[in-house]
Parts: C-alpha cells; structure tokens; sequence
C-alpha cells in the first residue's frame, strides 16, 4: 500500500493538487494546438481564419492561464524530481515549496504584464 | 518487500527493478527534465516575445524551413504529449473505479494518443517550405 501525497496536507497537498490540474489543463491545450498546426498544410487562408479565434481577449486570458501553468507545472515538476532523487530534501519539503512560489512569482510577473499590454494594445 | 511510501516529492517509485510502472516513473521524471526547457523555451518565444498578433501562417513557414526548430518541435511535440497522456493515464487510476469504465477510459485515451501523435508527426515531418514560400514572400 502506497500513500500518495494528497494526504499529506498543506503544501504537500496544495502542489500536488495545482500539478495535476495545470498538467491536464496544458495536456487539454496540446491536443487543441495539435489539430490547429495541422492546418498549415492546408495553406495560409486557412491558416489565418482559424487563428482568428487566437487573437480574440478572451483566449488572450486563457493564455496567460496557459502559460501560467507551464511555468507552475515545469517549477513544481523540478521540485518533485528534486525529493524523489535526493535524500538530503526530503527534511527541506518547505523550502523547497516555498522556493517553487518565489520562482514562479518571479517569472510570471512579468510575463503577464507583457502579455496584458501586448493583449490590449 | 516493503513497497517505499511517498516522500512527498512525485507518487513513490513503483518496487521492483522492471515493468512498465517503473519505466513510466523514469520516463516522466526524465521527459519532464527535458520538457523544463523545451516547453519553457517555446511558450516565452511563442506567447511572450512573439504573441498571436505576429504569429500566422507565413511565421510557420519560416520557422519550419530550419531544420533546427522542426526538430526542436518534434521532440516537444512527442515528450509533451506521451508526458501529458502517462499524467492523464495516472489520472485514470485515481479517479475511475470501476473496471469497465476504466477499461472505457484507457481505450479512448490510447485512441487520442494515437491519433494526435500521427497528426502532429505528420504536421511537422511532412512539412514542405518549397510549397509556401512563393505565397509568404518573407
């Protein structure tokens, strides 16, 4: 019998729950974005109209909720292989955790402002 | 044999020194390496320095007439998508108890699996500049 971290609590909890939900969310995205870069082929009239739905403000929000997820889902990702290689971080669990907040706050920040500005200029 | 509880870092790695569970273990923790820089990469050049009022048909063509990003896409595409579908997979396990509809649930993901990783494959192997260039004119 395995215990999964979702019954830890906390920040375990917290991380565990946000990986999976971003990790399905940008999986959701991929296979979106799959069908669209098909099209190429079908040359650039085609192409182009379909984008439209792209550059429309609701998606540009969505999208910065995409990239908000990669950026959680590649931060936190590390965190975890960190724990499961390295014996030493087990006992550091909530530096660690805080360590994946302060990144992500420091690479989201300012790309969501550039992705706002661009968004409604 | 005792199986090793959860360290609170991913779900612990599954006992023994074989089998498909271990390799899914190690193939997500190795592709998710891989994808930290891959994924990072393409979403800052795609959504940040570029956005979705540069980028059409004409941006792929270019991109795609170096052998060096349909490569680079190609690995994104196939890590990112086996990496998502074992995620999903794992998903699966959590939240469908029921045998029938877990085997309902494995089958339609195996099918998407499939299908997309052809799309995608296609999209970018059998890519021909040749055939845009005129129309881009870049």
């Amino acid at each position: 019998m395995t215990i999964g971290n979702i019954y830890r609590g906390r920040e375990g909890m917290v991380s565990w729950a946000l990986h999976r939900i971003t990790g399905l969310g940008v999986l959701l995205f991929l296979l979106i974005h799959i069908a669209d870069i098909y099209i190429v082929r079908y040359g650039a009239e085609a192409f182009d109209d379909l984008l439209i739905i792209y550059k429309g403000l609701p998606f540009r929000i969505l999208e910065i909720g995409l990239v908000a997820s990669v950026y959680f889902h590649a931060i936190n990702g590390l965190r975890v292989i960190i724990i499961d290689f390295w014996d030493g971080a087990v006992d550091r669990q909530r530096e660690l955790f805080w360590a994946v907040v302060v990144l992500f706050t420091v690479m989201f920040v300012p790309t969501a402002i550039l992705m706002l500005i661009a968004a409604f200029d | 044999m005792a199986t090793r509880l959860s360290r609170g870092g991913g779900r612990a790695r599954p006992a023994g020194s074989g089998g498909f569970e271990l390799f899914s273990w190690y193939f997500f923790r190795i592709s998710g390496l891989a994808l930290v820089f891959l994924a990072v990469f393409h979403v800052i050049i795609m959504h940040v320095i570029n956005t979705v009022d540069e980028i059409d048909h004409a941006f792929v063509v270019d991109r795609w007439s170096s052998p060096f990003w349909q490569i680079y896409d190609f690995l994104l595409l196939t890590l990112a998508l086996l990496h998502g579908v074992n995620g999903a997979r794992v998903s699966i396990d959590d939240y469908f108890r029921s045998s029938s509809w877990r085997l309902a649930a494995y089958s339609a993901l195996s099918l998407i699996t499939l299908v997309f990783l052809v799309m995608g494959a296609l999209a970018i192997v059998t890519f021909d500049p040749s055939q845009f260039e005129a129309v881009a004119g870049r």
